[in-house]
């Protein structure tokens, strides 16, 4: 891969590095708020490649209020993005407040502590 | 052991990023654009709106907005259940 | 509640929580115009709620009142969604009609924005900004009352673990 091309596939790459570091603290860490925010960047890295690929090189934002021109961007990835945002964040507070009652119910927010079954 | 499928697991999946990386269209020149450009000529046109994502996200596909916000109504939901008062374990507070 | 915020804290919490809720409403009724919307104009009311959960520990007993307001808001979209079944659902019925928010553009193409268009767009934009407001308030209300932040350290936490 020459240089020009690695530059112009930096955000691809920007979001395989993205993934690799959600998936790795998925998969190895043992700490509930740190799975949660590899969850949360894996999240941000899909959202990254649904903007990146609504992109046209040299186009503007998709919103005619005093614009420049008439050459847009795709609109659709943009508005697919935006309730992917919402639901990951849906989903962020549900996992952090379960993550709240693990905590109460075992005092303490490690996998391996709540593996047996108390009382 | 564990440990190793999980490495194995994470090297694989991390390589197929890459190789869709290296098979991935150049950044900036997308293919299908039809539908996009449908939107952009006619969301002035039958809407009068000038923010064309608002339109997509409110009218042409209204129906993926409807289920985001049922979702987003189920989680909140979700945490009140979850976050509830115990009764008979907090009733010293408040 | 036991602690309390500093009075500088409480004083830049009377000053800025009224701005923000107003730029959260500009935001969702311009939504149609400039970037931004019913979800970006919801969280930035939401954040004045955290502001004051932060500066005095609690919002009052509001608890019913925002789910009510977020059910509300959720099933005034779905009205509005629904109210167009004579075409489809999703149905722009309103532009056109001499109804609020129902003209015209003067012109296509790039203008300096007109606030009076969108038709059920803007209504819409306005229904999830005030559900999404209501929902994102009640969440961060609820993990806070329920994870110790409005209560001093170790009082309760200590008490329940004693009671097990």
């Amino acid at each position: 891969m020459s240089w020009e091309s690695f530059v112009m596939m930096m955000p691809y790459i920007t979001v395989v590095i993205l993934m690799a570091i959600g998936l790795y603290t998925v998969l190895f860490k043992k700490n509930l708020i740190k799975i949660i925010m590899g969850i949360a960047i894996m999240q941000n890295g899909a959202n990254l490649f649904l903007v990146s690929l609504a992109y046209r090189r040299g186009y503007i934002a998709p919103i005619f209020t005093s614009a420049e021109s008439t050459d847009m961007v795709m609109p659709t990835p943009h508005a697919l993005t935006l309730t992917s945002i919402v639901i990951g964040l849906a989903t962020t507070a549900l996992m952090l407040s379960l993550t709240m009652m693990i905590k109460k119910h075992y005092d303490s927010i490690n996998t391996e502590d709540m593996r047996r079954c108390k009382e | 052991m564990k440990k190793a499928l999980a490495l194995v697991a994470f090297f694989v999946i991390f390589s197929f990023l890459l190789l869709g990386v290296v098979q991935m269209r150049p950044f900036g020149e997308p293919e299908n654009e039809d539908m996009d450009d449908y939107f952009l000529g006619d969301s002035q046109k039958r809407h009068e709106v000038n923010n064309v994502v608002t339109a997509v996200l409110f009218d042409y596909r209204g129906l993926d907005t409807l289920g985001e916000a049922t979702i987003l109504f189920a989680a909140v939901s979700g945490v009140l259940t979850v976050l509830r008062r115990f009764k008979d374990k907090e009733e010293g507070e408040k | 509640m036991k602690w309390e915020m500093s009075r500088v804290v409480k004083t830049v919490t009377d000053i800025l929580v009224a701005p923000i809720i107003i730029f959260g409403i500009y935001l969702i009724l311009h939504g149609h115009l400039t970037p931004g919307g019913g979800f970006q104009g919801g969280a930035v009311i939401a954040s004045s709620t955290a502001l004051l959960i932060i500066a005095y520990g609690t919002l009052g007993k509001h608890k019913k009142d925002l789910s009510s307001i977020e059910a509300v808001g959720l099933t005034l979209f779905i009205l509005i969604a629904f109210l167009g079944i004579g075409s489809t659902v999703f149905y722009n019925y309103i532009t056109g009609t001499g109804f609020p928010f129902g003209g015209s553009l003067p012109y296509h193409g790039p203008n300096p924005g007109y606030i009076n268009t969108g038709g059920t767009i803007t209504f819409m934009n306005l229904m999830v900004g005030i559900e999404v407001a209501a929902a994102l308030s009640l969440i961060l209300w609820m993990m806070s009352k329920r994870g110790g932040v409005m209560e001093p350290k170790g009082s309760s936490s200590k008490k329940a673990e004693g009671k097990d």
